[in-house]
């Protein structure tokens, strides 16, 4: 048995095991790279778009209304790693959304206390989730399905189908406001983005996921929680899009059961999947789906200031969907890669002495 | 009974990479007869078939099907030449009723669409001559698992070319009164002059039903016997690849001959000094596990199994025999039916795997890819895993301090890697299993169960961690050590609990506990 090197000590390349070589490549363009580049590619096209006293406040607005979508990536990202999935985000907008508007303007809550119930019903949605995929394990696309078309209809039981205006100093604040020269929103993600690291990058949690979601037969006999990993998961993304809703409810000053949130769920998993956490489940990258979530409203926005139709942006999110999964497709990927590597297999074979 | 070879398989090599599944295997049917084709796991069996039936094509060699050569594209191209297979899991559709099943996706029919009257009596007569009698117009679901093992049958011989009908592993999910009347079935097919080729592991029902025998090991042809000419033991001394004439020449010597493929650790000599009384709880021995009459039904018949600290405790059986089976009630991944399980002399009961590594067992399960590692992760996190999850979420390793402790066992255990944030899965096999060692060696178990923890990996690394074991052992670990290797079993075991079809029938100590014993033993015709 030889004993281990140090890839980086061995001077001669030759000599290092093919795996080494593969490995010590992975480490020198970490995967985040790609979407980055994405980013910064349609930033270049929306700034050429505008005019330049416009650039950067059309820069800021594409991040403040990234904002709901980013934290349901968040949320959707720890799901996702776990290998499951959660339709439900948007209808959980819609649902807390209408939970703080209610509370405000028709029992008068001050608003710290209606937040904090409407946070508290996300939470409760996500538990719900939790348990039908976690404790009677029910696939989670279809137990996610329940609370998609349920969430949307509590809400709108709630308020009897009626649009519910928020007239608040207070709660404008979420959606609208100011702090440090940032939008609020954006203080929200930052803050939700650097909780969610420190919970699974500082302690065991990010481990178990990525275990449960890359081999659940093997992270089970490990005597990993599965069960505990998943249901808690599913309240993390709950309690993430309830504070979605709360920005999107702040933003028009008003609850609407059918408007927010809708399609929602959709955004959220493109942006995951963008940012380079695979559906399978296993790895995650939480800073990869913030960047997925900015490309997706970058793309919305960029078409939107080119005077393209509306219309339009399902369909180039639709190609992005295409070139997303295309990429991650390892059958695609070799059938385009051959001819490339079969030529530099050529080159190198024929200059070979 | 006619000689005539039907199928003539010659020179059959196919392989797949790393592994070269089936090398220069000839194999031959003659019609009107019952061939069993027998090998434990990796021997060949299934891909020879998946050959045969066209899933496979063969890299070389010939196949010659009654009188010409054929090259079986697909499995219906296959049975189109005559080469019908029923699976060992049912292929039908339980939902429809046995009629629709037996038709599916060949459905007469006329201008008006499907014959209904014809499908339900046609189908009723093909039942009746394998003398089967039920309603035709029932769902499939709602019958045994045998009748709707028959019904692939009987749908497998309506195609009139079939010539041979290849059965793969049909009695796996049968009791003893369906497997009688699927016997009756192959007997009346035999006398209507059928090839058929059996492919199962259980001894019993080959030597009640079969007329010859095949024995493939490692992807080799070992020798094809009449049934009369090959006795129980010698065909399992075949299938793990001991000639059992050889060992009663060499019984005189008094010693196996070890073909070691490395300087071994000294066997263990302090264990094998005389028998261990294990019941009483002797004064050096420390009783650690103590299962009493458990068992789970359909998986392992009533069982008594004791491990000490300090001992290495040996199952020993065929593919199939419940070996596999008592490893996984036993770490709690599936629940027992009956009987008890003891811990230090206390009663517990382990119900899930969390549980088990919460009393310190460790499990290196049979499938280190599907059960063993998380391929995506880095080596430190599979050595940590184990440790971490028993410690809890809140009391995490540093990723400095998860390093150190992978670096520690890769330096121990010598695992090839270029470091400990390598990925596992570009490890070699070898250094996988080693990995999962690591992780419940860093857990710091009281109880091992090693589920063939040397399959498939290189001779080096094998006897190394056999090596380890047996330093495990000297450290008073307990451990279970389940391989389909006597070689292995002889070498590291204290004590061997012998098992056949889902039976411990016995249990072998000190100088018993030698390749030939454990043969007899398995073939019930132990001294």
């Amino acid at each position: 048995m030889s004993v281990p090197t140090d890839p980086i000590s061995t001077a001669d390349p030759a000599a290092s095991s093919s795996s080494s070589q593969r490995y010590t490549r992975r480490r020198r363009v970490p995967p985040i790279v790609w979407p980055l580049i994405a980013l910064v590619l349609i930033f270049i096209i929306l700034g050429f778009s505008v005019d330049p006293q416009h650039r950067m406040s059309s820069f800021i607005s594409v991040v403040d209304n990234a904002a709901p979508v980013m934290l349901l990536a968040l949320g959707m990202t720890l799901v996702i790693a776990t290998g499951g999935i959660d339709l439900s985000v948007g209808a959980i907008m819609a649902l807390s959304g209408m939970v703080a508007a209610m509370l405000i303007t028709q029992r008068g809550w001050p608003v710290p206390l209606a937040v904090s119930a409407a946070l508290t019903a996300g939470a409760l949605a996500g538990a719900w989730n939790g348990f039908l995929v976690a404790v009677v394990r029910i696939p989670p696309l279809v137990a996610t399905l329940v609370l998609m078309y349920a969430g949307r209809g509590v809400a709108m039981l709630l308020s009897q189908g009626q649009h519910v205006r928020v007239n608040s100093a207070w709660f404008d604040f979420i959606g609208g406001g100011f702090l440090l020269g940032l939008p609020f929103s954006i203080w929200i993600v930052i803050a939700t983005l650097v909780a969610i690291t420190l919970l699974t990058r500082r302690t065991a949690i990010g481990l178990f996921i990525e275990s449960v979601g890359d081999n659940p037969i093997a992270a089970r006999y490990a005597g990993v929680n599965a069960v505990g990993v998943k249901f808690s998961v599913y309240v993390v993304s709950g309690l993430c899009s309830a504070m979605a809703g709360l920005i999107a409810a702040s933003d028009i000053r008003e609850a609407d059961a059918n408007l927010i949130g809708l399609y929602k769920e959709l955004d959220a998993i493109l942006a995951v999947v963008i940012g380079g956490t695979s559906l399978a489940g296993g790895r995650f990258s939480l800073v990869g789906s913030i960047i997925g979530a900015l490309i997706v409203q970058a793309v919305t926005t960029t078409i939107l200031t080119r005077g393209v139709l509306p219309e339009m942006t399902q369909v180039v999110k639709a190609v992005v969907v295409i070139a997303v999964a295309l990429l991650q497709s390892a059958p695609f990927v070799r059938m385009v890669a051959s001819p490339f590597r079969g030529r530099a297999g050529a080159t190198s074979r024929g200059s070979a002495p | 009974m006619s000689s005539v070879p039907l199928l003539q398989m010659r020179a059959i090599s196919r392989s797949f990479p790393g592994v070269r599944a089936l090398d220069g295997v000839d194999f031959t049917v003659r019609a009107g007869e019952i061939h069993a084709l027998m090998g434990e796991n990796g021997a060949g069996k299934s891909t020879l078939i998946k050959v045969l039936t066209g899933i496979y094509p063969h890299e070389s060699g010939q196949v010659i099907f009654d009188g010409r050569e054929i090259k079986p594209r697909s499995p219906s191209h296959a049975q189109s030449l005559g080469v019908s297979t029923v699976y060992q899991e049912v292929n039908l559709v339980p939902t429809l009723s046995v009629a629709e099943n037996f038709f599916l996706g060949r459905e007469p029919r006329n201008l008006l669409g499907i014959k209904w009257r014809q499908i339900k009596r046609r189908s009723r007569a093909a039942l009746e001559k394998l003398n089967i009698h039920i309603d035709v117009s029932r769902e499939l679901g709602s019958y045994s698992v045998a009748i709707q093992q028959m019904v692939a049958i009987a749908r497998a011989l309506d195609v009139p070319a079939t010539k041979l009908l290849v059965l793969d592993e049909p009695t796996s999910s049968l009791d003893s009164g369906e497997v009688k009347r699927l016997f009756d079935v192959m007997r009346t097919l035999r006398g209507q002059g059928l090839g058929i080729v059996f492919v199962t592991h259980f001894l019993d029902q080959v030597y009640s039903v079969s007329d010859r025998i095949t024995v493939l090991r490692n992807g080799r042809l070992v020798g094809e016997y009449p049934i009369a000419e090959l006795p129980r033991a010698e065909l399992i001394g075949r299938m793990m690849g001991r000639d059992l004439a050889a060992f009663e020449k060499e019984a005189a010597k008094h010693e196996t001959p070890a073909p070691a493929p490395a300087p071994m650790a000294p066997t263990p000599a302090a264990a094998h000094d005389g028998v261990i009384d294990y019941t009483g709880g002797g004064p050096r021995t420390q009783i650690f596990l103590q299962a009493r009459g458990m068992a789970r039904k359909g998986c392992i018949e009533p069982f008594d199994l004791t491990v000490q600290e300090g001992e290495i405790v040996g199952l020993a059986g065929l593919l199939g025999s419940g070996r596999t089976e008592i490893a996984r009630l036993l770490f709690g991944i599936d629940r027992p039916s009956q009987g008890q399980l003891l811990i230090d002399n206390q009663q517990t009961y382990v119900g899930s795997p969390r549980e088990a590594i919460r009393r310190r067992f460790g499990f290196i399960p049979e499938d280190r890819k599907t059960q063993g590692i998380i391929p995506n992760l880095t080596v430190r996190e599979n050595v940590i895993l184990a440790l971490q999850s028993s410690r809890g979420w809140t009391k995490f390793f540093s990723p400095a301090k998860q390093r150190a402790i992978a670096d520690k066992y890769i330096k121990a255990l010598g695992i090839a890697t270029p470091d400990a944030d390598a990925l596992v899965k570009n490890l070699s096999g070898g250094n996988q299993q080693k990995v999962i060692l690591a992780r419940w060696l860093a857990s710091d178990p009281r109880l091992l169960i090693l589920d063939e923890p040397t399959r498939g990996i290189d001779v080096g690394a094998k006897a190394e961690i056999q090596k380890l074991i047996l330093a495990l052992v000297r450290e008073g670990k307990a451990i279970l050590f389940i391989s389909s290797e006597l070689e292995e079993v002889v070498r590291c075991c204290d004590r061997v609990a012998v098992l056949r079809d889902r039976v411990k029938i016995g249990e072998l100590t000190g100088d018993q506990i030698n390749e030939q014993t454990i043969i007899r033993t398995i073939a019930g015709d132990a001294a």
